[in-house]
């Protein structure tokens, strides 16, 4: 499946230009955020940085890049600010908010993504891998090409991904805010074929923090759909 | 995180031009884009080098392993050769990090990684390595997991990598491609002690790029393996570590190679506990006497005096692994 949608110009994670006339919790923290960050974009820019003469307008309009990705088999065609993280380009441009924002640092897997870049214009993969990544590292920008799997686009319809049966039927989950990079994460170290036992789930999965300590039952999610395979 | 323009590097020359004009590459950015956040790395402009062609596992003629600077920490853990001739390597890249960062990260990158010292991170605390002649906020403050070896006053950070030391263990070479051409530079001589610089930590010129890590032939039989002591048993910096390569001929050990980590400002070559250990013969009596000689020459601060010990009990159990005991 592979819908091709227009391109659309995005506003900068910062919010400048942010239209919404009833403030949701979200666009409330994106703007608010956005004041911080443009006293901190003008100091650097008098500070007289690497920029060149065509970036020396960056105080009003930081800069940006066009970048062709596929999400979930729809291709989009963006310009993002390049301080943009994948995170943020699936959550607050693409409306995709299933990809959990926890630690932003690459440090609890709440974002993680599949991302495939053997497929991408250079022939290699945009952020010098592929599989599952933390999403929150990744500069949008870098993924010209590339192919992005959320949680979103596991399921096929109505008929839950295996992994995602797999955690309804363990109950590996209790509040539920790791669960989709638990599962995306899970997913790719199925691929990868790293579940020959508990133990060797819960160290190739180590990277996916679990406030709840739902890891026994998430290593029998795993469990159970490596098995079936 | 400050604006930065971004540039895509179609060609190593293209690469070369912009980092010799004070472009920064980027590869996995697995560091970098965490520091750009916490405003403690500020690059107005950066290079993707993900296209470049550095992402080949080969052998060399001399019969050593080249390892492009591109190939991922993953991808080098799994490939057969790494795994077959260098175990000590695939065994520290797999106890890094996650399964994320590591499909994420590259060689190259991982040695250029900077240190995980809180007070580095912090841009409100003084420190010498992120903002010089500010002073040092770790040398008198939270200091458990800081070094112990290879200390100043100046900087007490350790040198976050794991297979950074088995690199320093196996001397390895570090290939740099510049304006000026291309050169090699022995690992020992790659990542810099922090003296009264510590903001200087490595030996790359403006604009030069790692294009691969080298690793020596060695004499076969090889044993080599990484043992990592943390506080958890996954996904954390080592509080010591120790990378092991021995070459036994006729129940005698012929070639050492040992280095630890966690415990130095850089990757810790151990050269006296390898000059104990050749031309003897395993025991453990061996392991032992040549492990109390890893904690030379440390400098324990207040909150990480436990390290001294731990450093000669990790070396000495990853020896006994190793070489095992007749």
């Amino acid at each position: 499946m592979s819908i091709e949608l227009p391109e659309s110009a995005v506003p900068p994670p910062t919010g400048a230009g942010e239209s919404s006339s009833t403030p949701t919790r979200r666009t409330f923290i994106a703007t608010s955020t956005a004041v911080g960050g443009a006293v901190v974009a003008g100091g650097v820019i008098g500070g007289g940085s690497l920029l060149g003469p065509e970036e020396a307008t960056a105080a009003e309009a930081p800069p940006s890049s066009r970048v062709s990705l596929t999400v979930n088999g729809t291709r989009r065609t963006v310009t993002v600010d390049n301080r943009t993280s994948l995170l943020d380009l699936l959550r607050e441009h693409f409306g995709l908010t299933g990809s959990k924002k926890g630690c932003n640092a690459g440090a609890c897997g709440a974002c993680t993504v599949l991302v495939d870049g053997e497929r991408s214009e250079m022939g290699v993969p945009p952020a010098g891998g592929w599989g599952r990544v933390n999403s929150c590292l990744t500069l949008a920008v870098r993924l010209e090409g590339a192919e992005v799997t959320t949680i979103e686009g596991l399921a096929d319809g109505d008929r839950l991904h295996p992994l995602q049966k797999a955690f309804i039927d363990q109950d590996a989950f209790q509040c539920g805010y790791c669960t989709p990079g638990q599962i995306v994460s899970g997913v790719g170290c199925i691929e990868e074929g790293h579940t020959g036992s508990p133990e060797e789930i819960r160290e190739w999965m180590s990277g996916n923090i679990c406030r709840c300590g739902c890891y026994v039952k998430i290593v029998r999610a795993v469990q159970q759909t490596a098995g079936r395979k | 995180m400050h604006p930065f323009a971004y540039t895509r590097a179609s060609g190593t020359r293209e690469a070369l031009d912009a980092g010799r004009r004070g472009g920064r590459y980027i590869a996995g950015g697995t560091t970098l884009v965490d520091l750009m956040r916490e405003t403690v790395e500020r690059p107005g402009n950066l290079v993707d080098i993900s296209g470049l062609p550095l992402r080949e596992v080969s052998v060399t003629e001399r019969g050593g392993l080249r390892v492009g600077a591109l190939v991922t920490m993953a991808q080098t853990a799994a490939h057969p050769k790494v795994r077959t001739l260098y175990p000590v390597i695939s065994q520290a890249l797999e106890l890094s990090a996650s399964a994320q960062l590591r499909n994420m990260a590259t060689i190259g990158g991982n040695i250029m990684q900077r240190t995980r010292c809180t007070y580095f991170r912090d841009v409100t605390a003084d420190c010498n390595k992120r903002d010089p002649g500010s002073g040092c906020a770790a040398l008198h403050g939270f200091n458990r997991t800081h070094a112990v070896l290879g200390t100043t006053d100046s900087c007490v950070a350790t040198h976050p990598s794991d297979v950074a030391v088995a690199f320093a263990a196996l001397e390895a070479t570090v290939h740099l491609l510049g304006p000026d051409g291309k050169r090699g530079v022995p690992f020992a001589d790659f990542l810099l002690r922090p003296g009264n610089t510590p903001h200087r930590e490595h030996a790359i010129r403006q604009g030069e790029l790692i294009t691969a890590v080298e690793i020596p032939a060695l004499p076969r039989p090889l044993r080599s393996g990484y043992l990592k002591v943390r506080d958890r048993q996954s996904y954390e910096f080592a509080l010591t570590s120790a990378a092991v390569a021995l070459h036994m001929r006729g129940g005698v050990i012929r070639e050492a190679r040992v280095a630890a980590g966690g415990v130095g400002t850089v990757p810790w070559k151990l050269p006296a506990v390898e000059r104990h250990l050749v031309g003897e013969r395993p025991s453990d009596a061996l392991w032992t006497a040549a492990a109390e000689k890893a904690a030379e020459g440390a400098r324990p601060l207040e909150n990480n005096r436990f390290k001294v010990e731990l450093l000669k009990r990790t070396v000495e159990r990853q020896l006994r692994v190793v070489g095992g005991t007749k």
